[in-house]
């Protein structure tokens, strides 16, 4: 090294604020996964190591089901909302910059400034005034608003990779005879594609673990995994609970994991 | 009638902007490019020729004027539906595609049969050596490599017309001369028009049939290298292309009175006061004393290895330039400050335009 740059790696203190950090996020993670092996019911006492709560929560009919919704929602969600997303990204980035833009992005990424809570009120009050008219119910709901909130989470990868493509490519395409569609379906979609699977799986993701909006939004019987999860701590704290915690941890870390390998510049 | 032209422009202008903001990157151009030539687009940056190129790709509409193609009018068609192919300067390789797929693309496009995508590929991939490569993705080629894909995609749907826009400019200078003798092999072997378009005068002068020398969104010139070099038309064409020496004079006839006092002669008679010029390799020095030769004082010596760049002034200090070439010693025998006679070579001062 021929020059020495400032760095705030060098900085006194800096490795040990780092690890503090690391261990604030990671110490109640682990603490979740090791007390779902407690055979005692109660947290502070330890007994064995035992698989039991993993048993029980799989044996469990109402988990089965709310996983079994959580699944339909999420995957319902990811696919609406990163076909929309997929869509905006391109109405906002294929085109020369326009009056309004910034407008338009703040209006796509809304759901992200907006308090959860309040897109939650107002869809619980618009959803029952339309179930109140149409005599309507069902799944959809939970799915509609799922999808809304997801678009952004969505939205910002495909943005990301259709910023980073060289839009030669597409000029190359119509030179070598390819109508729009073909171009878009040859040469755009392709090559956006690990944005489009990113999108999707962040969607995915992020609809499984709500909370706020299923809550207010769901109509009885309709519990997902996460508010199933928040009935039960009302009543009684079990390792049941963390160990499909510990679930929903293995599932999440799958997808960032398949996320982060789709993502990464190849070479 | 059967056209003679490949592309032919006519009044073709291209302004961007509004208002007082306007630019006219191509201001009133129209040029003939003819059936199977290899034409070249010369000029600095910013001069227009890139957007004469696109225009003709169809990836941009003039503001007014009209292009041809074999005669057939064109200005509108979308790129899509036009039998023309462009070699991209980033060359635009299809990153997810393998490099036999990349050189199929347009066959497939067309709704070639399968067969003959096919054989196409197979013998586009021949014709720029790049057999072993078929499979691989185009990430994993070198530059020159990229650039022979870039070609073989362009030329496989057999263009009537080859659009290539600075395509060896990202080449280190080994791998361009090499490329350049490639180029003029497959222009030569396909028998397409190529339309070329480059800054590099040396590139220009080298391959190509003729060259239209552009500057400030107007064609300057066109002409084959040597009428351009021998004959350039204004001051911009004979400095861009070459070195040469500048003089004014006030012409009779077909005699022209420096500004020094010296007389010169001129192949074509004119009258009036003219710029005249005279390339530094035919610029002769002999004795001073010689008979009718200019005298001049020798104020510089530049050694360039082949030749030597004498830098004369004559008697008002008028400068020119001499380029003689170096003696085996490397010794051209001058001396700074000595006296010289100079002379022009016949039929080298021209006189050009402003």
């Amino acid at each position: 090294m021929a020059e020495r740059r400032f760095s705030a790696t060098r900085l006194p203190g800096f490795a040990t604020i780092a690890m503090l950090a690391f261990l604030a996020l990671y110490i109640p993670i682990l603490t979740l996964v090791v007390y779902s092996f407690n055979s005692e019911v109660t947290m502070g006492n330890w007994g064995t190591a035992t698989l039991d709560w993993y048993a029980k929560a799989w044996a469990n009919a109402d988990v089965k089901d709310a996983t079994l919704r959580s699944l339909t929602i999420a995957g319902f969600a990811a696919v609406i909302s990163t076909a929309l997303a997929t869509m905006a990204a391109l109405g906002t980035t294929r085109r020369r910059a326009f009056k309004g833009q910034t407008f338009i992005y703040v209006m796509i990424n809304q759901p992200l400034m907006v308090p959860e809570i309040v897109t939650a009120v107002a869809l619980m009050i618009l959803f029952g005034l339309i179930k109140t008219v149409t005599g309507v119910h069902g799944l959809g709901y939970l799915i509609l608003a799922h999808a809304a909130f997801c678009i952004p989470f969505a939205y910002l990868p495909i943005r990301a990779r259709l910023e980073g493509m060289d839009l030669t490519l597409e000029t190359a395409a119509a030179d070598l005879y390819a109508s729009h569609w073909h171009t878009f379906r040859r040469v755009t979609l392709p090559i956006l594609m690990p944005g489009v699977i990113a999108g999707a799986m962040l969607a995915f993701v992020v609809s499984l673990d709500d909370v706020v909006i299923t809550e207010f939004v769901k109509s009885a019987g309709q519990d997902t995994l996460p508010t199933y999860m928040l009935g039960q701590m009302r009543r009684q704290l079990t390792p049941e609970i963390n160990a499909i915690s510990t679930g929903l941890l293995l599932v999440t870390i799958a997808m960032l994991t398949a996320f982060f390998l789709l993502t990464r510049k190849k070479d | 009638m059967t056209a003679t032209n490949a592309i032919e422009a006519r009044n073709v202008v291209k302004a961007f902007g509004q208002g007082d903001a306007t630019v006219r990157a191509l201001d009133d151009v129209s040029v003939e490019i003819r059936k199977g030539e290899f034409f070249t687009l010369l000029g600095p940056s910013g001069c227009g020729k890139t957007t004469l190129l696109r225009l003709i790709a169809g990836f941009e509409m003039p503001t007014g004027g009209h292009i041809l193609l074999d005669g057939q009018d064109i200005t509108y068609l979308p790129p899509n539906k036009r039998p023309v192919n462009t070699v991209f300067q980033s060359y635009a390789l299809f990153p997810h595609l393998t490099v036999a797929q990349n050189i199929s693309f347009g066959l497939e496009m067309l709704g070639k049969p399968k067969a003959e995508i096919a054989a196409r590929t197979e013998k586009m991939l021949a014709l720029v050596k790049l057999e072993a490569m078929a499979g691989r993705k185009t990430s994993q080629l070198s530059g020159g490599q990229q650039q022979r894909v870039a070609l073989a995609r362009a030329l496989a749907p057999q263009p009537k017309v080859l659009l290539l826009d600075e395509p060896l400019s990202a080449l280190d200078l080994k791998l361009r001369q090499a490329m350049q003798i490639e180029l003029k092999r497959l222009q030569q072997e396909t028998g397409i028009t190529f339309v070329f378009v480059t800054h590099d005068q040396e590139e220009a002068l080298t391959m190509s049939d003729r060259i239209g020398v552009m500057s400030q969104g107007k064609l300057q010139q066109v002409g084959t290298a040597k009428e351009i070099y021998t004959r350039p038309r204004n001051r911009f064409v004979a400095s861009f292309i070459g070195e040469t020496n500048f003089l004014t004079a006030r012409a009779e006839g077909t005699k022209a009175r420096l500004a020094s006092g010296d007389v010169v002669d001129l192949d074509v008679p004119a009258t009036g006061d003219k710029t005249l010029t005279v390339r530094p390799e035919q610029v002769r020095l002999v004795a001073a004393n010689e008979a009718g030769a200019l005298v001049a004082t020798i104020a510089n010596l530049v050694y360039f290895g082949t030749d030597t760049h004498v830098h004369l002034a004559l008697s008002d200090g008028t400068e020119v330039t001499a380029r003689v070439q170096s003696p085996a010693t490397g010794d051209a025998g001058l001396e700074k400050g000595a006296k010289t006679g100079l002379r022009f070579a016949p039929g080298a001062v021209q006189i050009v335009g402003d």
